[in-house]
């Protein structure tokens, strides 16, 4: 195998390496430019938030369920100002849907799928020793890091943690308790974050590709998280700019989404006015919609390697699935204001969205289609991951029609914000994205430790999570069609069209608390494994990507021999082969020998 | 371990990691301040009436400013020139005009502050100070960030200079891609708040 001439001369790479071995505890754990560790730290912390958001939401779903009840146990332990004799007040009701939206997107499901799954694979997978700007991606880190710590500190102040719902709404926003300018700080941080994260990653991609590797050469995986990057690149930086002006209207008086004569508790705000309380909704959801793609891109691209691996068989339709997703990409810039068909923002308007909405899930169609396609004909292993992947398939695809309605104005007014939309987007990204993401830890699982996840817990963690993601979700669209909203911290017990549906929000919470029992194996099994997890060599899916021909877990600088791509991604049963994968970077003539 | 096109370029895409990156940030910096240019927009348009800017603003000192501003791009590309005819006196001298240019724009700035604060004038007085505090304030701050990078490699970060003359070399062209991007920002900026 040749060598590209970008490869440092073995003397100077030994001598680092001998350097590197001196590298203490903090710089190698805590305070690490490699990718891998970083990946690592994102995807713990990633999986932390998701819990701790978890937690946030069993708690309300209690609300939701036994309204006025006393919650047994955990209830007093909340203090008097939250849950007074352990009934939830309408305040901390709030509280808890708005940091359970911002934790699980920003600082649960983004970093995991992004920070985390990004950092650890896309490198490997594009055969690189390391991200462009090593530095710069454990800035990446921090900032993300001290954005959690700013959302989490944000519950002790007065009044609480943000309760304008993770969407923020001005002018309720402008005028909340401190805990929203918390927020608005603790995104600054997140934003910085992605936006140091994204410009790595299209770097990386772009210029540390192995030799060969031609971009239709790259594994789906690369594909998404490329596409994804430019997402969060040019999208995240108006939020920054909404949360400015929000800061602004909050710390310096000033109007920006404040209109004249505003009254508040009965009282009209003395303020310039003049603002235009709409325009944080566009600059807020110019961002929030392409983050509804970055949310499932990476999903999707670790769907693809694992159908692909699972099935043996090549991906059917990469190109069009690769079309499809630089597509989607585009399209999700011009899209947004189908959040806002409510607002009266005017029939051109509301046409013109309703228009790129329908167009835009043309490619999501394709690309779901694909993979199913895929399925065809394989001889299928029904592993962990497999499992996990296959179940995104309809569990997605149940988020994505269910969707349709609400991209239409007309479907969209009687809809808007019940239950309805909840669990339309929750299937998308919970039994969805999430589900990716579990098929993801325990598919690169091997690669990160060098050993596997048990399969047995596996998938009793599998069939519990799907049958209670159902039991959690499917509720809630009849509670949602039958009109009750989101926003009532009683559920709607008060009101008398919702009673006939009030018993499907008990069987709603019973799912949630269900589901959380079944993430005990998984939680088990991750750090079991890591200890006494079966050994495996360092392709033990028989993979075809070229993170399968590193070392596991791969060392500083990531291969013993830069690699170089011979051939496409998924080149799985090839007719005449002596086996029925053949790793990316390995040439024709050593089909047979041992990988490297 | 090293990582790779730091300093040579990669044949196929004909780049440097840094530069790509530098583009990437420059491109999320036009998101950033194309939504606040958009905000300014949409909240001129809905406003009743709207103060011509040299109601409040001070035309002939901005005006000074944007020439400040402009300079200090032309001694910026003159830093970046000399390092590439290999003279570091020169370059000295040019980064260190840059830096205090800079310097200059922002003290000129301080005092168009101070002198609003003083006669009552504040981002809640009204949206156009609001729009006009917001705007200037986040371009000062971008400011201040460039001329604490020009710093760094017109003193400490000068060092690299003796070891690896090209890698410092693309480090002060992206420096000052930035720098140029902060001054565009103004140019847009002095026409649409001091004179529309």
């Amino acid at each position: 195998m040749t060598q590209p001439a970008a490869v440092a001369p073995p003397k100077s790479h030994a001598a680092h390496e001998a350097h590197h071995e001196e590298l203490g505890f903090w710089r190698k754990y805590v305070f690490s430019t490699d990718h891998k560790v970083i990946g690592i730290q994102y995807a713990v912390t990633g999986l932390l938030f998701l819990l701790f958001g978890f937690s946030l939401i069993m708690l309300l779903r209690w609300q939701l369920a036994y309204p006025e009840a006393a919650l047994p146990l955990f209830g007093t332990l909340l203090g008097e100002a939250r849950m007074p004799g352990g009934v939830m007040l309408p305040e901390f009701y709030n509280e808890l849907g708005a940091m359970h939206g911002t934790i699980m997107v920003f600082l649960g499901v983004v970093p995991l799928a992004v920070g985390g799954f990004g950092n650890f694979v896309l490198p490997l997978q594009i055969g690189a020793p390391d991200m462009a700007f090593p530095r710069i991606n454990m800035v990446s880190y921090q900032a993300f890091f001290l954005g959690g710590v700013t959302m989490l500190t944000s519950f002790f102040v007065p009044g609480g943690a943000a309760q304008s719902g993770w969407t923020s709404y001005t002018p309720l926003a402008d005028i909340a308790t401190t805990g929203q300018t918390m927020w608005l700080i603790g995104m600054v941080f997140l934003i910085t974050s992605s936006l140091l994260g994204a410009i790595n990653f299209i770097t990386t991609t772009i210029q540390l590709r192995a030799k060969g590797l031609a971009f239709m050469r790259f594994p789906f995986f690369v594909w998404a998280q490329f596409v994804t990057a430019f997402l969060l690149l040019l999208a995240f930086p108006p939020l920054e700019a909404a949360a400015t002006m929000q800061l602004m209207d909050r710390l310096a008086g000033t109007s920006f989404f404040l209109p004249s004569g505003l009254v508040v508790s009965g009282q009209v705000l003395q303020v310039a006015g003049g603002g235009n309380p709409l325009l944080w909704q566009h600059l807020f959801w110019f961002l929030a919609h392409p983050e509804v793609y970055v949310l499932i891109l990476p999903g999707m691209g670790i769907v693809a390697e694992i159908i692909a691996n699972n099935t043996r068989k090549p991906l059917w339709g990469y190109r069009s699935m690769v079309y499809s997703l630089v597509f989607l990409g585009f399209m999700s810039f011009i899209v947004w204001a189908h959040h806002m068909f409510m607002t009266g923002m005017g029939t051109a308007m509301a046409a013109f969205f309703q228009t790129t909405t329908m167009i835009i899930s043309i490619p999501s169609v394709v690309i779901l289609t694909a993979l199913i396609i895929s399925l065809w004909g394989g001889s299928i292993r029904f592993n962990t991951p497999m499992l996990f992947a296959v179940a995104f398939l309809p569990m997605f695809g149940i988020g994505g029609l269910t969707g349709l309605p609400l991209g239409l104005n007309v479907a969209d007014i009687p809809l808007h914000d019940t239950w309805y939309v909840i669990a339309h987007f929750h299937y998308v990204v919970a039994p969805g994205t999430l589900f990716a993401l579990f098929a993801g830890l325990y598919y690169w699982f091997p690669k990160a430790t060098g050993r596997k996840m048990n399969e047995t817990l596996g998938k009793i963690h599998f069939f519990g999570s799907l049958v209670f993601m159902n039991v959690v979700f499917m509720p809630m669209f009849i509670v949602g069609l039958a009109g009750v909203s989101r926003r009532l911290f009683d559920g709607g017990a008060i009101y008398a069209f919702a009673q006939p549906v009030l018993h499907w929000n008990v069987v709603s919470s019973w799912g949630a608390w269900m589901l959380a029992i079944f993430q005990i194996p998984f939680i088990f099994n991750f750090f079991w494994s890591i200890w006494k997890g079966e050994k495996t060599d360092e392709n033990p899916w028989q993979a075809t990507t070229i993170e399968w021909s590193a070392p596991s877990p791969p060392p500083h600088g990531n291969f013993l021999v830069a690699p170089e791509a011979y051939r496409g991604p998924y080149e799985y049963s090839v007719p005449g082969a002596t086996k029925d994968f053949m790793l990316q970077c390995e040439a024709r003539d050593q089909a047979v020998a041992a990988p490297v | 371990m090293d990582i790779p096109y730091t300093v040579e370029l990669r044949r196929d895409t004909g780049l440097t990691n840094g530069k790509i990156g530098i583009w990437l940030f420059l491109a999320s910096e036009v998101m950033l301040f194309g939504a606040l240019f958009a905000s300014y927009i949409l909240i001129r348009a809905g406003a009743p009436s709207w103060p011509r800017g040299d109601t409040f603003l001070n035309v002939p000192l901005a005006t000074l400013n944007t020439i400040v501003l402009i300079s200090s791009s032309v001694t910026m590309v003159m830093a970046w020139a000399s390092l590439m005819r290999r003279r570091f006196g020169t370059f000295r001298i040019y980064m260190g005009g840059t830096i205090l240019l800079g310097l200059v724009f922002l003290v000129v700035k301080y005092f168009e502050y101070s002198h609003k604060f003083h006669d009552g004038l504040f981002p809640s007085t009204n949206n156009f100070l609001a729009i006009y505090f917001t705007l200037t304030g986040l371009h000062g701050l971008h400011v201040f960030g460039g001329m604490v990078v020009n710093a760094y490699f017109w003193g400490p970060g000068s060092k690299l200079w003796k070891t690896n003359p090209e890698w410092f070399t693309n480090r002060v062209e992206h420096s000052g891609l930035f720098w140029h991007f902060v001054d565009l920002v103004w140019i847009f900026l002095f026409p649409t708040l001091y004179l529309l």
